[in-house]
């Protein structure tokens, strides 16, 4: 079971009130953990990455296991933490704005 | 009795503000979908307790909400109702999919457009600034969103497809961005002919549809903006809102970035008839319900000053279809203020004694149930009003 823990207001749209979790089957990827998030939680669609070009949004980030994934490629395997679900996946919001 | 329900956008949620006919005593509700920025909210005439809603983010993206219930609960349309769908649950539509047509010889970007250092730039999906509900269909929503262009959904928001038309006319490397971005703003619908819709844009200008969104012409002959290079330009122009008496359509007033204007040949030709107004930038501009040749403005003091003249908040009345403008003050603050009225920010009710309203960028909401002649606030300290609308409800 892969733990993924949301920022506040992509808690709401889910109506999650603490981390999402989700089967995923092997290979853990990055891109499969959105891909199941998003067929779990199709409200989700589009918040995350851009709906046409699959491309991170430029103010969220991705962290596992105080590691920052968001540049990794996207079927790069997540850690073993993650996939054993000891660690949760952390999509993160920018601290940005006002 | 009647009753009017006001619908507020604002930059930290939506409020919906319930009053009987007097309108002499409110009941807010909200904040809905706090923290987001809701740029729009309105509903259908068809169904009063259908409302969409344009809620946005810059970490988040694009969302839309829909109420079947005038505002008690939400959902993104395709989704289930307040609650998590079940696991192997299939979403019906992508709600809040805005994907821009492309050539369908090459796939390539229909066109593009001109960025602010001259060169040419691809249409980039930002948000949707403006809902209009179908005046015939429920289930049929207009959607104006910035980089610039009209969407349409048959299905009450599921699903979303451009009239890529109005982009695809040949006009369109020529339009450019405002400093507020190159947004479709205005929408507004015929009700004598279903076919004929007219939209504006910041900064290309006003363009008409007669084919129910097929093809798309500019129209924008008469207005004079001294700040591009061909100030009688085609395309070009910052038009800022166009509203129109849908009892008298085909005749449209509009406020541009400068100047007042006005046509009575469904956009084919505009005049000027800013008048004695103090000065003539602002953002909105609206038309009673039951006089079609009274309209509202709110004088801004400048473009490189968005806050109202003088530190006075006067919304000015013409009753003579422009040129004449009388100053409304009683019941709004006449010294130190410093707000604005954006584009989207003010609505008329149909009632017998029309009502107008108005929100600005300091939270307030006003209202006057004398057609101007008075005013009163609803609420005073609501994040900054990025949009008014009033449904007058049996």
């Amino acid at each position: 079971m892969i733990r993924v823990v949301l920022p506040p207001h992509l808690r709401t749209l889910a109506h999650v009130e603490s981390e999402a979790t989700l089967e995923v089957a092997a290979p853990v990827t990055l891109r499969a953990v959105l891909d199941a998030l998003e067929a779990r939680y199709p409200m989700l669609r589009g918040t995350i990455r851009d709906h046409v070009t699959q491309q991170r949004r430029p103010f969220l980030r991705y962290f596992a296991c105080e590691q920052d994934l968001s540049h990794d490629p996207p079927d790069t395997p997540l850690p073993d933490a993650i996939v054993q679900g000891k660690e949760p996946f952390i999509v993160l919001g920018a601290i940005a704005g006002g | 009795m009647s009753k009017v329900r006001v619908l507020v956008g604002t930059r930290k949620g939506a409020f919906i503000l319930s009053s009987d006919g007097k309108r002499e005593k409110w009941e807010v509700s909200g904040p809905h979908f706090a923290g987001w920025e809701i740029y729009h909210v309105k509903g259908s005439p068809i169904n009063p307790n259908r409302i969409y809603v344009s809620q946005t983010s810059g970490w988040f993206g694009q969302i839309i909400q829909r109420s079947d219930d005038g505002g008690k609960t939400w959902h993104q349309p395709g989704t289930p109702k307040g609650q998590a769908p079940e696991p192997g649950g299939v979403a019906k539509g992508d709600s809040n999919k805005f994907a821009y047509d492309s050539s369908s010889e090459t796939g390539k970007p229909l066109t593009t457009h001109q960025w602010y250092d001259g060169t040419q730039h691809p249409w980039e999906f930002k948000r949707v600034w403006h809902v209009e509900p179908s005046l015939t269909d429920a289930d049929t929503v207009y959607a104006g969103v910035e980089d610039a262009a009209i969407f349409k959904s048959t299905d009450g928001g599921e699903n979303w497809k451009e009239l890529s038309g109005l982009r695809g006319h040949g006009t369109g490397p020529k339009w450019q961005p405002g400093a507020g971005g190159m947004c479709l703003h205005t929408i507004i619908l015929d009700p004598q002919d279903p076919d004929r819709i007219y939209i504006a844009i910041s900064a290309a200008g006003a363009f008409r549809t007669d084919d129910g969104g097929e093809s798309w012409k500019p129209i924008n002959r008469g207005l004079k903006s001294q700040y591009i290079p061909d100030p009688t330009a085609e395309v070009g122009h910052c038009v800022h809102h166009i509203a129109m008496n849908p009892k008298r359509a085909g005749v449209l007033f509009m406020q541009k970035h400068w100047d007042v204007m006005r046509s009575d040949d469904a956009g084919d030709n505009w005049r000027e008839v800013s008048g004695n107004l103090p000065t003539d930038f602002g953002f909105v501009i609206d038309v009673h319900a039951h006089e079609p040749e009274t309209i509202y403005v709110v004088p801004i003091k400048s473009d490189s000053e968005h806050f109202v003249h003088d530190a006075k908040l006067r919304v000015y009345r013409s009753k003579t279809g422009g040129n004449e403008w009388e100053a409304l003050t009683k019941g709004l603050p006449q010294s130190d203020c410093y707000v604005n009225v954006l584009r989207d920010a003010m609505a008329v009710d149909s009632l017998d004694k029309c009502g107008i309203y108005f929100g600005t960028t300091g939270g307030q909401v006003y209202a006057s149930a004398d057609a101007g002649d008075s005013w009163n606030p609803i609420v005073r300290d609501l994040p900054a009003v990025l949009s008014v609308e009033v449904q007058t409800l049996p």
